[in-house]
C-alpha cells in the first residue's frame, strides 16, 4: 500500500535535490548547462564574430554565409566558391536570397555573383541552401549578435559581409568543416582519377588509332608503293 | 474626520506599497528558483542604466520587465467590449489590495492609538476576506468574456468553474480555525495562537493541507493553472491583454498569492508570532513576511515539480476529495476540541483523517486502469 501523495513528495524531493545541488555541487559542469555570455564591453564591432567562437557551441547555426578560400588579407572575391548558379535562390523556401550574375566587359558570364543578398529578417535558418549547393559555397554561420537599429538595410546582409574565409568556418564548426573539406578533397581526387582514366583511355584510343594508321601506312606501300597520286587531297 | 482618514491612509498605503514591491522581488525569486530546479542559472545580470555595472544577480530584472510593460502598446481587440476589457484588470487588482489590509500585519511604526483605529482590524475580517476574494472570479471571467477571443473565453470559463469549486474546501478548512477560536477577527485568531500554532494540531494540519491546495487553485497557480494553461489555450483570459493592463493582472495575481498565504499564516502559523517577538514587537511583521515567503517557496517548488491537471481531474479533486475531507475535518476538530487530550486526539484524528483520505482517493481511482488507445499504438 503506497502512502497517499507519496508520488508528489518523491517528485518534490527530486526537484529539491536539483535546486540544492545547482548551488553546492563542486563539479558544476554536470549540473548547470548554461554557458554564460562572454562579455567584452569595449570590443570593437569588427571583433564580434570572435565572441561567437567562445560563447557558442560548434553545433549552433543561425544564418548562412558565403565561403572563400583566401588567406589573410587576400581579396576574398578572388577565391569565392560561389559561381552564381542561383540554385539556392530558387530552392530557398522563404525566398530570402537575391543573386545577380557578374559579366565582364564583353558580356561574358564570369561565374561570380555581383550581388548576393540575404535578408535575415526573412531567413528561417532551414539550411536548405547549404544542402543544395553543389559547390560547398554557402554554409551556416553561428554569429548571433545581429540586433540592429535599421530594420531594413541593417538586416539585409550584402555579399561582402556574407563572405567568410574557410579558416573562419573551421574555427566555428571544426568537425563539420573538416568533414566538408575531406569530402571535397575526396570528390576532387575521384574527379581527377576519372579524368586521368579518361585521359588514359583517350591516349590509348589515340595510340590504337595511330597504330592502326601505322599498320595501314605499313600495308599501303605493299599494295601500291609507287603511287603518290592516290593520297587523298 | 480628516485625522481618521490620514490614519487610515498611513496604515493601508504602506501595506499596499510593501506588498507591491515584494511582488517584484517574488517574480525574480520565482524565476531564479525555477531556473535552479531545471539546472539553469536564471536572470543573473542586468545592466544598471548608464553604467557598465551589470553583476546585479538579475535583481533589476523586475524593473526592466515593468518598464517594458509600461511602454508597450495597449491593444484592445476589434469587437471587444472596451469598457469591460479595461475594468477586468482593475477588478482583479483592487480586491487583492483590499484583502491585504485585512491581514494582521502590524507595521513597526504603528503606535497604540493608530492600532485602535486600524483601518481593517475588523471583527469579521476572515469572512470579509473570503467575500472580497470571490470578486476575483468575476474579474477573470470578465476578462475572458470582454476579449472576444475563444481562448480567453475558454480560460475564463475554466477559471469560474475552478474558483467556485475550490472556494468551498477553502472556506470549510478555514472554518475549523474559526470554530476553535470562536472569532472571525484576524487579531484574535493570532492572539489565540500565541503559544500553540494551529498547524501543530491534527485537525489544523489537515485543514492546512486542504487550505493550501485550495489556495493554489484559487490563485490559479500550477498545478491548477488551467485557466491560463499556455500549452492548451495560449494564455487563457490573459491572451488579449498587453502592456499595462497585463501588468495589472500580473500584479493582482501575485498580490492575491500574498493575501491568501497571509491568511494561511494567520490561520495556521500564528501570524506574526515567533521567537523574540515579546521583547521586540517590530519583529512581528518580519516573522509574518518570512512565513509568507516560506509558503511562496513551496508554491514555486510545486510549480517546478508537478504537471498540470486535466479539467475533469481538477473538478473531481475538489468535489470528491477535498470537500468531503474538509467536512469530515470539521467533525474531527469538534471532537478533538472537546476531548483536549493530545495523546489521544493525535493518533485518533490522524487515523480517521488518513483513512478517509485514503478511501476517497481509492474511490476516485476505481475506474482508473491502464490506458487503452484506440488509434495510436
Amino acid at each position: 500500500m503506497k502512502l497517499l501523495g507519496s508520488g508528489i513528495f518523491k517528485g518534490m524531493a527530486v526537484t529539491l535535490e536539483n535546486f540544492v545541488r545547482s548551488y553546492f555541487d563542486r563539479d558544476r559542469k554536470h549540473h548547470l548547462f548554461t554557458k554564460e555570455y562572454a562579455w567584452k564591453s569595449d570590443a570593437p564591432a569588427d571583433q564580434l564574430p570572435a565572441r561567437a567562437d567562445t560563447t557558442v557551441t560548434t553545433r549552433s547555426r543561425n544564418f548562412p554565409m558565403l565561403l572563400h578560400d583566401g588567406k589573410g588579407s587576400e581579396d576574398p572575391m578572388a577565391s569565392i566558391r560561389c559561381v552564381a548558379c542561383q540554385i539556392c535562390e530558387r530552392e530557398c523556401p522563404p525566398q530570402c536570397i537575391f543573386i545577380e550574375k557578374e559579366y565582364d566587359a564583353n558580356g561574358k558570364f564570369v561565374k561570380r555573383p555581383v550581388i548576393f543578398d540575404i535578408d535575415i529578417s526573412v531567413c528561417m535558418s532551414c539550411q536548405i541552401c547549404v544542402e543544395v549547393c553543389p559547390f560547398d559555397a554557402i554554409v551556416m554561420n553561428s554569429e548571433f549578435e545581429l540586433s540592429n537599429n535599421d530594420r531594413f538595410n541593417g538586416l539585409l546582409v550584402r555579399r561582402d559581409a556574407l563572405l567568410k574565409s574557410n579558416d573562419y568556418y573551421h574555427r566555428i564548426h571544426p568537425e563539420e568543416a573538416q568533414e566538408r573539406d575531406d569530402r571535397m578533397a575526396r570528390e576532387k581526387a575521384e574527379k581527377e582519377a576519372k579524368q586521368a582514366a579518361a585521359d588514359a583511355a583517350k591516349k590509348k584510343a589515340a595510340e590504337l588509332a595511330a597504330e592502326k594508321a601505322a599498320e595501314l601506312a605499313a600495308a599501303k606501300p605493299k599494295v601500291d608503293p609507287a603511287a603518290p597520286t592516290a593520297t587523298p587531297q | 474626520m480628516i485625522d481618521t482618514l490620514i490614519h487610515i491612509l498611513a496604515l493601508t498605503a504602506p501595506v499596499a506599497m510593501i506588498f507591491a514591491s515584494l511582488f517584484a522581488f517574488t517574480t525574480w525569486l520565482e524565476r531564479k528558483i525555477l531556473a535552479r530546479i531545471q539546472n539553469r542559472i536564471g536572470p543573473n545580470y542586468i545592466n544598471i542604466p548608464f553604467t557598465k555595472f551589470r553583476k546585479t544577480f538579475g535583481l533589476l530584472q523586475p524593473a526592466a520587465d515593468g518598464f517594458k510593460m509600461l511602454v508597450k502598446e495597449d491593444i484592445v481587440p476589434h469587437g471587444a467590449d472596451r469598457f469591460l476589457h479595461l475594468l477586468a484588470p482593475i477588478l482583479a487588482l483592487v480586491p487583492a489590495m483590499m484583502v491585504l489590509c485585512l491581514l494582521p500585519f502590524d507595521l513597526p511604526f504603528a503606535n497604540e492609538s493608530m492600532k485602535r483605529i486600524h483601518a481593517a482590524a475588523l471583527d469579521n475580517a476572515v469572512l470579509l476576506f473570503f467575500g472580497i476574494t470571490s470578486i476575483n472570479t468575476l474579474a477573470v471571467f470578465m476578462a475572458g468574456w470582454a476579449s472576444r477571443n475563444k481562448y480567453s473565453l475558454l480560460g475564463g470559463m475554466r477559471a469560474v468553474a475552478q474558483m467556485v469549486s475550490y472556494e468551498i474546501p477553502l472556506v470549510l478548512s478555514a472554518a475549523v480555525v474559526i470554530m476553535a477560536v470562536g472569532s472571525l477577527s484576524a487579531q484574535k485568531i493570532v492572539a489565540a495562537q500565541s503559544t500553540h500554532w494551529f498547524i501543530f494540531t491534527p485537525w489544523g494540519l489537515a485543514a492546512f493541507f486542504i487550505f493550501f491546495i485550495a489556495s493554489l487553485a484559487e490563485t490559479n497557480r500550477s498545478p491548477f493553472d488551467l485557466p491560463e494553461a499556455e500549452s492548451e489555450i495560449i494564455a487563457g483570459y490573459f491572451t488579449e491583454y498587453s502592456g499595462f493592463k497585463f501588468a495589472l493582472f500580473f500584479l493582482g495575481e501575485y498580490l492575491s498569492i500574498f493575501a491568501i498565504n497571509g491568511l494561511a499564516v494567520t490561520l495556521f502559523f500564528g501570524g506574526g508570532n515567533g521567537p523574540w517577538v515579546q521583547a521586540h514587537p517590530w519583529l512581528s511583521c518580519v516573522w509574518f513576511l518570512a512565513k509568507i515567503f516560506g509558503l511562496i517557496f513551496i508554491i514555486i517548488w510545486l510549480r517546478g515539480t508537478v504537471p498540470r491537471l486535466r479539467v475533469d481531474q481538477l473538478m473531481a479533486f475538489a468535489w470528491k476529495f477535498l470537500m468531503p475531507l474538509s467536512i469530515l475535518n470539521l467533525f474531527v476538530a469538534a471532537v478533538a476540541l472537546k476531548v483536549q487530550q493530545p495523546w489521544l486526539t493525535w493518533p485518533l484524528c490522524a487515523l480517521v483523517l488518513y483513512a478517509a483520505a485514503h478511501g476517497l482517493s481509492r474511490l476516485q481511482q476505481k475506474n482508473v486502469g491502464p490506458r487503452t488507445y484506440q488509434y495510436a499504438e
